[in-house]
């Protein structure tokens, strides 16, 4: 150890092997979001899968919440250094969400209501990896948390997890979104502590 | 694997700005110099080797290797009881910044500017605040400091200082207001909000920073008056 903080460590957290390197453990459930949070109902809510040339797949509330919807049990890690643990959502799969699309695309553009985007390889968000989440531990999921519905690929920091998300646009380059072109890392693996450029 | 490196600082001064803040000044050779708004990460490593990381607000801006924070005191926290009580000049840590680069004001951009703080929120917003008197302009400027009594503002002095420089500044009390105060304490109100801030037709720039629960109400409070979502930019803590 070359250097370090005189008389710092006196009430350090157990260390957790379940947290990557940085983080630390909250029970709370943190806000992160770059603005005023967007009211969107589920009766306007729309989510659309866009192919790179430009082809739509819409689907209302209604139609969504008919798709297979899965249990999702998973850890959050957010870039702001908190994580939590052993989280239940509910949602369907992106993997049903783009089945059967005809696309050459590598990476997707998250849009969310409210303007701010996001990007992630596909390879992030196909092979049960990713969900469009609308409840949280039982419940619809709270605005301020994204609902009606947010993106949910809990292998990268959360910032990737869209909040408010309204569709996925395919993309055959993975351009920067919103949170990308203001300092965070374009893909955001959490163990590899990819926060920022 | 990120492109921004930790550097190591040394704390050459502390200053207490309230019973449970303090502002620390670091040396930091190397580093970048930092936009109005921006934040850093802290890193401090103890003795054995044990580390934790944590992201503050930076007061100050601009260039040189001076670099002001300002850090209020979690209760039960494991790092601010440390920044607040405990550290002194001299001392060694480590950070990496400056980051961020949505919470920022630009002095290029001539709208009016509505900075709304609650508590340590203040924070980045003194840092537009400085950055504006430093730029010499008459832009119009605002500022709403929420906090629990007069004991609780930080910087109180200096944000006083700043009507003098033309930035109008308003006060919520929200547990304890001073004694010669007409409005008592509690929450800041919707209507109160409309005539302490710039009006949508101005067309401002507005920065929100503070507790989830005060950022989330203010920003909900303007949405519903007018201002345009993309108009606010918020930052959150706890």
């Amino acid at each position: 150890m070359a250097q370090f903080t005189r008389g710092f460590g006196g009430r350090r957290r157990e260390s957790n092997p379940e947290l990557p390197p940085g983080q630390y453990l909250t029970n709370d459930f943190p806000v992160l979001s770059a603005g005023p949070t967007p009211r969107v109902t589920r009766d306007e809510w729309r989510f659309t899968v866009r192919t790179e040339t430009g082809l739509d797949r819409s689907w209302t509330w209604d139609e969504f919440t008919a798709l297979p919807i899965e249990d999702v049990h998973t850890d959050i890690h957010c870039v702001t250094r908190w994580s939590k643990l052993r989280t239940h959502w509910r949602g369907v799969s992106v993997d049903t969400l783009l089945d059967g699309i005809d696309s050459a695309a590598v990476s997707a553009m998250a849009h969310s209501y409210g303007g701010y985007t996001t990007n992630v390889p596909l390879a992030d968000l196909l092979g049960g990896k990713a969900w469009v989440a609308f409840e949280f531990e039982g419940a619809p999921l709270a605005p301020e948390h994204g609902g009606p519905a947010r993106l949910l690929v809990p292998h990268l920091y959360f910032w990737k997890s869209a909040k408010w998300v309204q569709g996925l646009v395919l993309q055959v380059r993975d351009d920067p979104g919103f949170w990308e072109q203001n300092g965070y890392n374009m893909h955001g693996d959490p163990w590899l502590e990819e926060r920022y450029w | 694997m990120t492109g921004t490196p930790w550097l190591p600082a040394h704390v050459v001064d502390v200053r207490d700005l309230t019973p449970r803040s303090r502002s620390i000044v670091l040396e930091v050779p190397g580093w970048p110099g930092s936009l109005p708004g921006q934040h850093l990460d802290v890193r401090l490593t103890a003795e054995d080797g044990y580390r934790a990381e944590r992201s503050y607000s930076i007061a100050g801006f601009g260039p040189g290797e001076r670099v002001e924070l300002a850090v209020d005191e979690v209760v039960d926290g494991e790092v601010s009881p440390y920044l607040v009580r405990d550290i002194r000049p001299g001392d060694f840590l480590e950070v990496k910044g400056p980051l961020g680069m949505y919470f920022v004001w630009r002095d290029a951009d001539p709208s009016p500017v509505q900075l709304i703080a609650g508590g340590s929120g203040v924070v980045p917003l003194l840092s537009i605040a400085r950055a504006r008197a430093v730029a010499g302009t008459d832009q119009p400027f605002r500022l709403l400091c929420s906090v629990r009594s007069p004991e609780d503002a930080m910087y109180r002095d200096e944000i006083e200082g700043l009507e003098a420089a033309g930035v109008e500044v308003e006060w919520i009390y929200t547990r304890r207001a001073p004694a010669r105060s007409a409005r008592g304490a509690g929450r800041v109100r919707p209507g109160e909000l409309a005539t302490l801030t710039w009006p949508p037709e101005r067309h401002p720039l507005v920065f929100v920073c503070g507790p989830t629960s005060f950022v989330e109400y203010v920003a909900d409070v303007l949405v519903d008056a007018g201002h345009p979502a993309l108009r606010i930019r918020t930052e959150r803590f706890g």
